[in-house]
C-alpha cells in the first residue's frame, strides 16, 4: 500500500448525502473476481449516458477536464452507504483518489478506505462548501491539501481545517502498512487467549 | 462508575485480545461467514499472499447473491459473468478447506438465513461477514457485524479483527404492536424517526416489551435494517425463545456443553442500570403499518399516509434531496400511498423471507390472484425454507394467486445486470434498500412488510394488509 503523508491535488465536489458504495460502483460493473478493473466502473450510473454504455456523459462532474486528474473527492454525509462492497473502495483508489473528504462515513466503507489507501476525512459541512466554493472555476490551478501527519486540509487560499482520525487508521496510512501484518506481531496473545476460550466455550471451537 | 454493564459490553470484553489505540480493540472473531460475491476475492487474496484461513472448521461460505433463482437453475447466471464468481468460490474454498453449502445443497440459502437456520450463529459469538446486513444475526445475541473483503481476509488469517469500538444505544420499544403491524414496519418506523443516521456509530439493543414478544424470525426482520439505519450493528439479549430455536441445530451445541452455552447465555443481557451513550423509547403502539415512499429507507410513511411535502418532513435532508426523490418515484406530495399501482411484487431477501413471513403473506393469498399485468415473484430465503413452506403447501397457495415460486437466493433483492423489474417500474417489495436503481434501472422501489406486498400484489396497487380486497 502506498504511504500518505501529504497530498496536495485537484479536489472535484460531489456534494451530495448518502452516496451508496452501488452509485460508487455498480453491481454490474463488478465482472472478475478480482481487486482491480474497476476504475472504468466507478460512478458508471452517473458518468456515462446513457446508463450502461461509455458514453461519458458530459454533465457529470467527474468529466470535466478541470477536474482531471481528481485525487480527492468532496462529498456530503454518510458516504459510501449501502452494501459493504470493497469494490467502492478499490474503484476510488483505482481512478487515482487518495482522500474523500465527507461530513460522515459508514463505518464499513471507512475501513474499506484505510485498508486501500484512502484517507477518510471528516469535516463540517460548513468547511466541505467552503473548500467546494474555494475551487472557483480554475479547479486544477486551486488545489487542495490533504495533510494526514498534521491532520489538516486547506485550500490555495490559504483557510485550513483539522480533522480527527484514529491513531491506528493513521499509522496505517502514514505507513503504508497492512494490517494482517501488524495483527501477526500479536500472534501468541491471540493464540492464548483461543486456548484460554476453548476451556470456556467449547461450542464455539467446532 | 456505578451502574451495571450493556449486553454489549459483556460480549466484547469477553473477547477483547488487547487495544490498539483509544479507539480500537483486537478482538477474537467467532465465525465467518462468506459468499460468492465477495468471498472469493478475500480467499484469493489470502492464497495469493502466503497466508492460510485460521480456523476453517468456524468458517462458512454460501452462494447467494448472483445465483439464478429460476427453477432448474445449475451455475449459469443472468447477471453477466456471475459464473465466474460462483465456481471460483467454490475452488476457493475447497482449497481453504472452509464448509460450502452450494448450489443443489439442502442448505443453500442466503447467508442471513442459513447461519440461524444452522445454529451458526449463537447467542454471545462474535459473526462477521462482507455484507452489510450481517447486523440481522445478533437477534440471537450475537455481535454480528459486516464487514469489507481485506477485514475478511484479516479475519480468516488471524482468527481476530481490529474494530473501533462502537457507541452504544438502546432503543426501547414498550407496549404491544397492534395486530397486523410487523417488525418491517417497526423497523420502517424507527428509520422514519431517527433518520439514515439515527445509529451511526452505534450498536443499537433493541428492548423492551414489543421486542421481547417477537418472534426470533421477526428479531431477524427488525435487526436486519440496523444497516440502513447507519448502526455498527444490532443486537437483542437472547431469551428462551432464542434457546428453544437453537436447540437440535447442526452447529448448535448438544449434551453437556449446551447445558454449558445455557449457563453462559442466561447472563447475557444488560444488566439494571447500566448505562448507553443513547437511549430512546419508542411506544408500539404509534407503529402503523409502513411503506417507503422515497429512495432512502427513512423515507418511509403509514400506508394510510400521503407522499409528504418538503415542509412536512423534519429537516433531515435537503430541499434538493427530497425533490430528487420524488421526480425519481414520480410521485407528488399530497398523493396517498395506498391505491397507487404497481407493475410488480417481490417476496424475498434476508429481510423476509423466512418460513413465517411466507406464512402470513400465504394467509392473504389463499382464494385470491394477483391483480392482471403485475409480476409477482416469492423467493424464499433458504432452500430449507422453501422445502418446508412446500411440506405445508405453501407453494401452492403463492402459485394458484399467480406468483412465481422461485429457487433460492438474493434474487430481484438487487440488481447487477441481470434479472430485474424493467425500466422505472413501481415495485412493492419486502427488501430492505429503495435506493435508486437498486432493483433494475430506474426501478421504483416501495418497501414494506411480506402481508402488505401480497395485499398489493392482489389490488395491484399498494394496498393494507389489514383491509385486504
Ligand atoms: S438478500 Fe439482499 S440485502 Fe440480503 S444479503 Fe442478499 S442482496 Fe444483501
Amino acid at each position: 500500500m502506498l504511504p500518505f503523508k501529504s497530498l496536495t491535488a485537484i479536489a472535484v465536489p460531489l456534494i451530495r448525502d448518502n452516496i451508496d458504495t452501488d452509485a460508487i460502483i455498480p453491481s454490474r460493473e463488478m465482472q472478475s473476481v478480482s481487486k482491480t478493473g474497476l476504475a472504468g466502473g466507478l460512478f458508471a450510473g452517473w458518468r456515462y449516458r446513457p446508463v450502461g454504455s461509455r458514453e461519458p456523459n458530459p454533465d457529470f462532474i467527474l468529466n470535466d477536464p478541470r477536474f482531471a486528474p481528481a485525487k480527492i473527492l468532496l462529498s456530503g454525509g454518510n458516504f459510501g452507504c449501502g452494501s459493504s462492497r470493497e469494490h467502492a473502495a478499490w474503484a476510488l483508489a483505482e481512478y487515482g483518489f487518495r482522500a474523500v473528504v465527507a461530513a460522515s462515513f459508514n463505518p464499513i466503507f471507512r475501513s474499506n478506505c484505510v485498508n486501500n489507501g484512502i484517507v477518510p476525512v471528516e469535516l463540517e459541512r460548513d468547511a466541505i462548501t467552503a473548500i467546494a466554493a474555494s475551487l472557483g472555476d480554475r479547479p486544477d490551478s486551486r488545489p487542495v491539501t490533504v495533510d494526514l501527519e498534521a491532520c489538516s486540509v486547506s485550500t490555495a487560499s490559504g483557510s485550513r481545517w483539522t480533522f480527527g482520525i484514529d491513531a491506528e487508521a493513521r499509522q496505517m496510512l502514514l505507513g503504508g502498512m497492512d494490517a494482517i501484518e501488524l495483527t501477526f506481531m500479536r500472534q501468541e496473545n491471540i493464540a492464548e487467549m483461543r486456548a484460554a476460550d476453548r476451556n470456556e466455550r467449547p461450542w464455539i471451537y467446532l | 462508575m456505578t451502574g451495571g454493564r450493556t449486553l454489549f459490553d459483556k460480549i466484547w470484553s469477553s473477547h477483547r485480545v488487547s487495544a490498539i489505540d483509544d479507539a480500537s480493540d483486537l478482538v477474537l472473531v467467532d465465525r465467518i461467514l462468506l459468499h460468492e460475491r465477495t468471498g472469493a476475492v478475500a480467499l484469493r487474496s489470502l492464497a495469493t499472499a502466503g497466508r492460510r484461513v485460521l480456523a476453517p472448521r468456524q468458517s462458512f461460505v454460501v452462494m447467494d447473491h448472483v445465483v439464478d433463482t429460476r427453477p432448474g437453475r445449475t451455475d449459469a447466471t443472468m447477471i453477466p459473468s456471475g459464473t465466474a464468481f460462483i465456481t471460483a468460490t467454490r475452488d476457493a474454498a475447497r482449497a481453504a478447506g472452509l464448509t460450502l453449502f452450494d448450489l443443489g445443497d439442502a442448505e443453500q440459502g442466503i447467508g442471513h438465513v442459513v447461519s440461524p437456520e444452522l445454529g451458526i450463529v449463537l447467542p454471545g459469538a462474535t459473526l462477521v461477514c462482507p455484507d452489510s446486513h450481517t447486523c440481522s444475526q445478533g437477534a440471537l445475541g450475537a455481535l454480528a457485524w459486516g464487514i469489507g473483503s481485506t477485514a475478511a481476509e484479516h479475519a480468516l488469517a488471524t482468527s481476530t479483527l481490529r474494530v473501533k469500538r462502537p457507541k452504544t444505544m438502546r432503543i426501547t420499544i414498550d407496549g404491544e404492536l397492534d395486530s397486523g403491524v410487523t417488525a418491517k414496519d417497526l423497523a420502517l418506523h424507527l428509520l422514519s424517526r431517527f433518520g439514515s443516521s439515527g445509529g451511526a456509530g452505534h450498536i443499537v439493543e433493541y428492548a423492551g416489551a414489543a421486542v421481547r414478544a417477537l418472534d426470533v424470525e421477526a428479531r431477524l426482520t427488525l435487526c436486519n435494517m440496523a444497516t440502513e439505519f447507519g448502526a455498527f450493528s444490532a443486537i437483542i439479549a437472547p431469551d428462551e425463545k432464542v434457546f428453544d430455536y437453537l436447540k437440535g441445530r447442526r452447529y448448535a451445541p448438544t449434551g453437556a456443553e449446551w447445558d454449558a452455552a445455557l449457563v453462559s447465555w442466561r447472563l447475557l443481557r444488560s444488566d439494571e442500570g447500566a448505562l448507553f451513550d443513547a437511549e430512546h423509547r419508542v411506544d408500539a403502539r404509534d407503529v402503523a403499518p409502513m411503506v417507503t415512499w422515497g429512495v432512502s429507507p427513512q423515507q418511509a410513511i403509514a400506508l394510510d399516509g400521503e407522499v409528504p411535502d418538503f415542509a412536512n418532513v423534519e429537516g433531515r435532508d435537503p430541499r434538493e434531496l427530497h425533490d430528487r426523490a420524488l421526480a425519481y418515484m414520480d410521485l407528488r406530495p399530497g398523493v396517498r400511498m395506498a391505491g397507487l399501482p404497481i407493475d410488480a411484487a417481490f417476496i424475498g431477501s434476508c429481510t423476509n423471507s423466512r418460513l413465517s413471513d411466507l406464512r402470513r403473506a400465504a394467509a392473504l393469498l389463499r382464494g385470491r390472484k394477483v391483480a392482471p399485468g403485475v409480476k409477482a415473484i416469492c423467493v424464499p430465503g433458504s432452500t430449507a425454507v422453501r422445502a418446508e413452506a412446500e411440506a405445508e403447501g405453501i407453494d401452492r397457495i403463492f402459485r394458484d394467486a399467480g406468483f412465481e415460486w422461485r429457487e433460492s437466493g438474493c434474487s430481484m433483492c438487487f440488481y447487477a445486470g441481470g434479472e430485474n423489474f424493467g425500466l422505472r417500474q413501481r415495485v412493492i417489495s419486502s427488501t430492505n434498500r429503495n435506493f435508486e436503481s437498486r432493483q433494475g434501472p430506474e426501478t421504483r422501489s416501495h418497501l414494506a412488510s411480506p402481508e402488505t406486498v401480497a395485499a398489493s400484489a392482489v389490488a395491484g396497487a399498494i394496498a393494507d394488509p389489514r383491509s385486504p380486497l
